[in-house]
C-alpha cells in the first residue's frame, strides 16, 4: 500500500485543523471499508488519514425528537438501535444488507454517504426519511439535505476543509413508515442494481396518503429523489392506479445506464418494480403498527 | 516509507505492544509482525472473510482495518480460539462434519460462527446463512459448514 501518515483526532476542532492544512490530500477514516481499499488499489492518493472514531459525538446515536446518528457510528449499531427499529424501519432495511456482519461492524453510515457511491444503499432510506447532514468547517456549521449532498460518484457538497459530523432525521409523522429494497441477482452481499427508499404518511383511517418521499439509487450518477413521484401521492386515495401513477413517474426521472449489473433497460423496468414493492412495504408496515 | 507508530492493544488476553507502518493493515501486522499466521488473505478487499478477527466483541476484516487502529483494542484471533484443554466446540464440529478442505477459509468461519454463537446461541438454518455471507468457501458448498455451526450450536450452548 502507497505511505501515509495517520492521526487518530481527539477532538472535532483538531480533525478540522488537520483538513484545513492539508487539503485534498488528507481523507477522513472511519471504518475505512471503501477507503482503506481505495487507497491500497491506488484509486485514491493520500497523504493523511484523519481518523475520528475516537472522537465521541462522531459515535453517538440518540433519539430525543429527532435521531441523530454520528458520523462513525458502524451499521450494526444502527440497525441494533430500539428507537431506528421503531420508527424508521427503511435505515435497518438498509444498513443490515451493506455488506456482510463483518463489513457491518466497521462501515459507517456517514462513510456511506461521504462514499457517494450511486449505489449506496443507506443513501435511498436516508433520502425518504428526509435525513439531513451537519457539516462542519473552519468558519463554521451548515446543513445540506441528503439528496443535494452526492454530486457526483464518489463526489460530495463538502469542501476540502470540511466534514459530515452527523446526520439528523426528523420525527415520523403519527400513521407513518419507511420501506427500502434492492434488486440483486444474489441473496446477499452484491452492489444494488436498482435500490429504492420510499416513505409514507396516510391518514388515520389509512384510506388517503398525506405525503410520501421515493428514493431511488444506482439509476444516475447520483442516489435521486424522486421529487414528483412523491408529490403525486399526497391527498391521492391509497389505491393501485396512485401507486402506479407515482411508479411511472418515479421511471421518469431515473437515467441509468447499462453495465456489468444491469442494462439500462432493466434498471428502468426495476424502478417501477421497486418503487411500487417500496411503497406497499411502507403501507403494510404502517397497517401492522396501528 | 512513514515513520513507524507504537501500538499498543491486547491480542488473545496476552497485552502486545508493536511497531507498525500506518498503511499496514491489521493483517499484515498479524501475520507478518506478530507471527499471528492463521487469519489468511484471500480477497484481500473485504468481500471474503477469511482475514476475520474480532475487535472488542465484532467480528472485522482485519485486510479493511490499519494496524494503527489497533490501539487500545481487545482483539482476538483463531490462535486464541482453543484453550489447553482442547478444541472449542466449533472446531470440533467442523472437524466432524468435514466443513473444510482446503482449509483457507477455516479461521475465518470459525471466528465469525464464534461471534454468531456469542450473540445469537440457537440461530435458524436461515440465520447461519446469512450470518456467514461475509465468508466465501469455494471446496466445500457450504452445506457441512452450516451443518456444523448448527450442531456447535445445539451441543455447545455452556461453552460457547
Amino acid at each position: 500500500m502507497q505511505a501515509f501518515e495517520y492521526v487518530a483526532a481527539e477532538s472535532l476542532g483538531e480533525a478540522i485543523s488537520l483538513l484545513d492544512k492539508h487539503g485534498n490530500q488528507a481523507r477522513i477514516l472511519s471504518g475505512g471499508t471503501d477507503l482503506i481499499v481505495q487507497v491500497r488499489e491506488n484509486r485514491r492518493q493520500v497523504d493523511l488519514l484523519v481518523d475520528i472514531k475516537k472522537i465521541p459525538e462522531f459515535n453517538e446515536i440518540f433519539y430525543n425528537g429527532s435521531l441523530q446518528i454520528g458520523a462513525s457510528v458502524p451499521c450494526y449499531q444502527v440497525y441494533g438501535n430500539e428507537d431506528v427499529q421503531r420508527l424508521f424501519p427503511a435505515l435497518v432495511d438498509s444498513t443490515s444488507i451493506i455488506g456482510g456482519v463483518q463489513i457491518q461492524s466497521r462501515a459507517s453510515i456517514g462513510g456511506n454517504l461521504c462514499n457517494a457511491s450511486p449505489a449506496a444503499d443507506s443513501i435511498p432510506a436516508l433520502i425518504a426519511l428526509g435525513a439531513s447532514c451537519v457539516i462542519q468547517g473552519p468558519n463554521g456549521d451548515r446543513k445540506v439535505a441528503v439528496e443535494e449532498f452526492c454530486t457526483g460518484p464518489g463526489q460530495t457538497a463538502l469542501s476540502s476543509n470540511e466534514l459530515l459530523v452527523k446526520l439528523v432525521l426528523p420525527k415520523p409523522a403519527n400513521n407513518s413508515s419507511s420501506f427500502y429494497l434492492r434488486f440483486i441477482p444474489r441473496n446477499e452481499m452484491d452492489i444494488a442494481v436498482v435500490g429504492v427508499g420510499a416513505s409514507v404518511e396516510l391518514s388515520s383511517d389509512h384510506k388517503t396518503f398525506v405525503s410520501a418521499r421515493i428514493a431511488l439509487g444506482a439509476v444516475a450518477a447520483t442516489p435521486l429523489f424522486a421529487e414528483e413521484a412523491s408529490n403525486i401521492l399526497a391527498g391521492q386515495p391509497v389505491s393501485e392506479e396512485s401507486i402506479q401513477t407515482a411508479c411511472s413517474a418515479a421511471q421518469d426521472v431515473a437515467r441509468p445506464i447499462s453495465d456489468m449489473r444491469g442494462s439500462a433497460e432493466q434498471r428502468k423496468h426495476l424502478v417501477g418494480v421497486l418503487t411500487k414493492r417500496a411503497l406497499n412495504g411502507a403501507i403494510s408496515r404502517i397497517k401492522e403498527t396501528a | 516509507m512513514s515513520r513507524k507508530v507504537h501500538v499498543q492493544t491486547q491480542i488473545n488476553g496476552d497485552s502486545i505492544e508493536f511497531l507498525c507502518e500506518p498503511r499496514q493493515s491489521m493483517l499484515e501486522v498479524l501475520r507478518d509482525d506478530l507471527d499471528l499466521t492463521g487469519a489468511k488473505e484471500g480477497c484481500n478487499n473485504g468481500n471474503c472473510g477469511a482475514c476475520t478477527i474480532m475487535v472488542e466483541g465484532r467480528p472485522v476484516n482485519s485486510c479493511c482495518m490499519l494496524g494503527v487502529e489497533a490501539e487500545g483494542s481487545n482483539i482476538e484471533t483463531i490462535e486464541g480460539v482453543a484453550s489447553p484443554e482442547g478444541l472449542h466446540p466449533l472446531q470440533q464440529k467442523f472437524l466432524e462434519h468435514a466443513a473444510l478442505q482446503c482449509g483457507i477459509c477455516t479461521p475465518g468461519f470459525i471466528m465469525n460462527a464464534k461471534a454468531l454463537l456469542e450473540s445469537n446461541p440457537n440461530p435458524t438454518e436461515k440465520e447461519v446463512r446469512f450470518w456467514l455471507a461475509g465468508n466465501l468457501c469455494r471446496c466445500t458448498g457450504y452445506d457441512k459448514i452450516v451443518r456444523a455451526v448448527l450442531d456447535a450450536a445445539d451441543n455447545g450452548e455452556d461453552d460457547l
